[in-house]
């Protein structure tokens, strides 16, 4: 479904991202892991189109969205949760769901989106800028999903956020998986996390992908000494 | 006595106040919400006016009978025709300037000088008017002492009706959302899948829309020639940045403010002097609030 193959990314004359490939099927579940500053963000918004790709190639069901503006690859089957969330904070929690029905696959707010997150539903009328930061984050998800994507990333959904949230979240997007048939590429720090949510693992360090396996075939330990400085 | 001059002076207010309203609402949605500085906005003024302008010769011509209500078809006429132009506009020029204020500066000055010159090839440098419907002229009397113009009794109840209906499309209406969520965070909006070039598009020919509609509202206050749009754009720009840039309510109550202001001071001291302390008075007030009466509180 996926396929991303030497990609690199600049900003400016600085190369952040190099030759960074990998692939990810329907339904397939892949975390990708590093320190602050590795060049996770970068790859991601990248992949949505936030920020230009300077060489390389990303297939996405045979069609390259590389060149594409982000609202094409939404309108393709991709779907981004950035981080730091970026919910509209003057449009109410409502209106921030209904932004991302504009792919169309969706009349209306599909039902399972209050289900999950029902703490949105109370919340329905209130601006997107004074939900807490765990409401923000699950905004950001519903909001995502309203499009129907076929692919969703999301960047440190961890970030900030306490504990027992984190539970509730990852808990969530395993379920989504599931019922939606979806697939999920996650950026993350927090390995315990990365670990509930994704069947695959890629370690990035500054820029470059250094591993990638299967994480029953994976050393957890190398990982670790990837993430600690 | 001093009761009806009070009633009065609160009417010229309440009017001077639409008419201001009017003129900065397209500019409060290509200024405030998108943040263009289109100095040719007085030149879609104008060109609605020339529309009505030409509705009305038209309407003389060959439908004498319905002279009375050509100003309806011509409102319509003068917002489609600016709409469309608009929107060509922000295709095959505007676009080009995004992110460079000044470069938007420097050409749409540019543009809005090409217009003048057009329309005085077309129209002549002379004034042109139109006829005022005979249900328009007039004064209806309150009292004795209380006589209020028909045409600015019909321009208040227009510009309730168009700022309600901005209000509407920005907050009902699916190009309303875009429109917001675009002004907002325009990366993330691509990113949720809205496709933010038309939304620019239809944007920009909205507010250009709603400056045809100030135009052609216009030609029952007075006459207009090719530098008539220069008349309007420095007030709607004071209206607008007054307010607070990207806040609706502010341009409204901005606009009230500065017209109550005006009028009153206008009655105390000459017309001149009470322009000049309403400029000192917004210097004065954007000194200390430089993002406006309204600008919105954003939590970062
Ligand atoms: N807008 C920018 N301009 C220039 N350099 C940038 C910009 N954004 C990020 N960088 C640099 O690119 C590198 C990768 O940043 P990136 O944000 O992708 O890291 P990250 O892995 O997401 O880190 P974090 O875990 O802190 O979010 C860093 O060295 C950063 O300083
Ligand atoms: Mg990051």
């Amino acid at each position: 479904m996926l396929s991303v193959s030497k990609l690199n990314i600049y900003y400016g004359e600085s190369h952040v991202v190099h030759d960074a490939g990998f692939e990810l099927g329907e339904a397939e579940s892949l975390a990708l892991v590093g320190r602050n500053g590795m060049g996770k963000s970068t790859l991601l918004k990248a992949l949505i189109g936030m920020i230009p790709a300077r060489r390389g190639t990303i297939l996405f069901d045979g069609a390259d969205l590389k060149d594409l503006p982000s609202f094409r690859r939404v309108a393709a089957g991709l779907a981004f949760v950035p981080q730091g969330r970026m919910i509209f904070p003057q449009l109410t929690v409502e209106e921030n769901i209904l932004t991302g029905l504009e792919t169309g696959r969706y009349r209306s707010i599909p039902s399972f989106i209050y289900e999950f997150f029902p703490v949105l539903r109370d919340m329905k009328n209130r601006r997107g800028g004074n939900l807490s930061g765990g409401q923000q984050q699950m905004l950001a998800i519903a909001r995502a999903l309203a499009s129907r994507p076929k692919l969703l990333i999301l960047d440190e959904p961890t970030e900030g956020i306490q504990p027992s949230i984190i539970k509730d979240i990852a808990r969530s997007l395993n379920e989504l998986k599931k019922e939606l048939n979806l697939a999920i590429l996650v950026s993350e720090q927090v390995l315990s996390f990365a670990l509930e949510v994704a069947d695959r693992l890629m370690v990035i360090d500054r820029g470059r992908i250094v591993r990638e396996a299967h994480k029953d075939s994976l050393n957890i330990d190398e990982v670790r000494s990837y993430l600690t400085v | 006595m001093s009761f009806d001059i009070a009633v009065t002076q609160l009417f010229n207010g309440v009017s001077l106040f639409t008419i201001l309203l009017l003129m900065a609402l397209g500019l409060a949605i290509v200024f405030g919400l998108m943040g263009v500085i289109n100095m040719a906005h007085g030149e879609l003024m104008a060109l609605g006016a020339y529309t009505t302008y030409l509705t009305a010769k038209f309407f003389e011509e060959h439908m004498p009978s319905l002279m009375n209500v050509y100003l309806f078809f011509a409102i319509a006429l003068a917002f489609g025709v600016t709409f469309v132009f608009g929107y060509v506009l922000e295709r095959g020029f505007i676009r080009w300037f995004y992110n460079r204020p000044l470069d938007t500066l420097l050409a749409t000055w540019g543009l809005s000088l090409v217009l003048q010159q057009t329309y005085r090839s077309v129209f002549g440098a002379q004034e042109v008017s139109v006829p005022l419907a005979t249900w328009l002229s007039g004064a209806w009397t309150v009292s004795e002492g209380i006589q209020l113009p028909l045409n600015r009794i019909f321009i208040i109840g227009l510009t309730a009706l168009v700022a309600a209906g901005v209000y509407l499309i920005l907050h009902k209406t699916r190009l309303g959302l875009r429109a917001r969520a675009v002004t907002q965070n325009r990366a993330m909006s691509s990113a949720v899948g809205i496709d933010t070039n038309r939304v620019d598009a239809l944007t920009f020919a909205l507010g250009s829309g709603l400056a045809g509609i100030a135009g052609s509202v216009f030609t029952m206050i007075g006459s207009t020639n090719p530098g008539t749009g220069q008349l309007y754009i420095v007030d709607s720009f004071i209206v607008v940045v007054f307010g607070g840039v990207a806040s609706l309510i502010g341009t409204v109550f901005s606009g009230f403010a500065i017209a109550q202001a005006q009028t009153t001071l206008e009655y105390l001291m000459s017309g001149s002097m009470a322009k000049v302390s309403i400029l000192l008075l917004v210097i004065v007030v954007l000194y200390f609030r430089p993002n406006g009466l309204f600008a919105p509180k954003m939590r970062s």
